[in-house]
């Protein structure tokens, strides 16, 4: 219950705030600040999040086969190479390390 | 990815852009990232959804960076409101997409509760950088429904795949949600501001992570992205990167 409790939040939530961009007049948003905030705010979200999901185990933070994994992420990312194969390469890297018992 | 994809296509062809090169353009994207549902499906299965409830995201949350959030947290044993915030935060972006789109692709009134599920990050990359408004409609509308459909297929694939296989971790599929998000963010560090930004967003959701609840964490990690802006206010420098944001 919980979960779909979470779900019909998110959904409602991400829904209203892409209507809200096509509906609210041009302008009312424009403005730098505003508009700086916005830009930045999903770095700072997406840069916490790749973190915890690499290093977090509960609460506690932990060197295992993910680190590994999102390390050839990122070398591959570097490499320029699409949005698939980065994600691939994360996955096989960690399995891999596990496999070795990592 | 999908941005440097949209952007360099278009800067070969120029202005006289035909329609088949807009919807070959929005085909690339479309295809490439919808495929990417598959990894969701999976993570969401293996964090502990069920089926129903992993492509209800899919259908009704459609923007992969806060299903990726969502169920991470609630993976992790976070209160739904909290998980639910995080995943709200992430998606706020795309208010700022679906201002700039509505000037671009003038959309009747009647038409946009219909076209705001698809105002993405993919679907604006390819749409804003087309010469002209048919080309942009054209580009919006391909690459929104080639990658909605796709993405919410890739998923049910994903999710069921994820039962058939058992333990996903023994398969380092639990590496896949930080590296999609990886994937997202760094097209984003384009100056020293987004790389202080995400710095310091990283030291404050690893080093919170022990003393508050989960979720709590990237919520605090998000107030980076103002203090850094503060921060760089207070330099009296109203900032030479205001332009780094143009593009999103």
């Amino acid at each position: 219950m919980n979960t779909w409790i979470a779900i019909g939040a998110t959904a409602l939530g991400c829904y209203a705030v892409k209507l809200a961009g096509l509906l609210v007049p041009a302008g009312t948003l424009e403005r730098p600040l505003v508009r700086r905030l916005a830009a930045l705010l999903p770095v700072a979200l997406l840069a916490a999040l790749t973190a915890q999901q690499t290093f977090a185990d509960g609460h506690a933070l932990v060197l295992d086969a993910r680190v590994a994994g999102v390390a050839a992420a990122a070398v591959v990312l570097v490499l320029r190479a699409p949005f698939l194969l980065v994600v691939a390469a994360a996955v096989v890297v960690t399995a891999g390390v596990r496999a070795m018992g990592g | 990815m999908a941005e440097q994809t949209a952007l360099a296509d278009t800067g070969a062809s120029g202005a006289g852009k035909t329609d088949a090169a807009v919807v070959r353009d929005a085909l690339g994207v479309g295809v490439a990232v919808g495929l990417s549902g598959f990894a969701f499906g999976v993570t969401s299965a293996g964090g502990g959804l069920t089926l129903p409830q992993t492509c209800a995201l899919s259908l009704l949350v459609f923007t992969g960076a806060s299903q990726f959030a969502l169920v991470g947290a609630l993976a992790a044993g976070g209160n739904p409101l909290t998980a639910a915030a995080g995943a709200f935060f992430l998606g706020v972006r795309n208010a700022f997409y679906g201002l700039r789109l509505s000037q671009l692709l003038a959309l009747p009134r009647a038409v946009r509760p219909f076209a705001a599920q698809w105002v993405i990050d993919e679907t604006t990359a390819v749409a804003l950088p087309q010469p002209t408004r048919r080309a942009a409609r054209i580009g919006f509308a391909v690459t929104g429904l080639s990658l909605y459909v796709l993405w919410n297929l890739t998923t049910l694939l994903g999710a069921l795949g994820a039962r058939a296989i058992g333990d996903t971790d023994a398969w380092g599929l639990d590496a896949a949600g930080p590296a999609v998000f990886l994937a997202l963010l760094a097209p984003m560090l384009k100056t020293a501001t987004e790389r202080a930004v995400a710095g310091l967003a990283v030291l404050l959701g690893l080093g919170l992570l022990p003393a508050l609840p989960a979720g709590v964490p990237v919520l605090v990690a998000a107030l980076a992205a103002p203090a850094v802006l503060f921060l760089e206010g207070r330099r009296g420098r109203p900032s030479a990167n205001d332009t780094a944001g143009e593009d999103r």
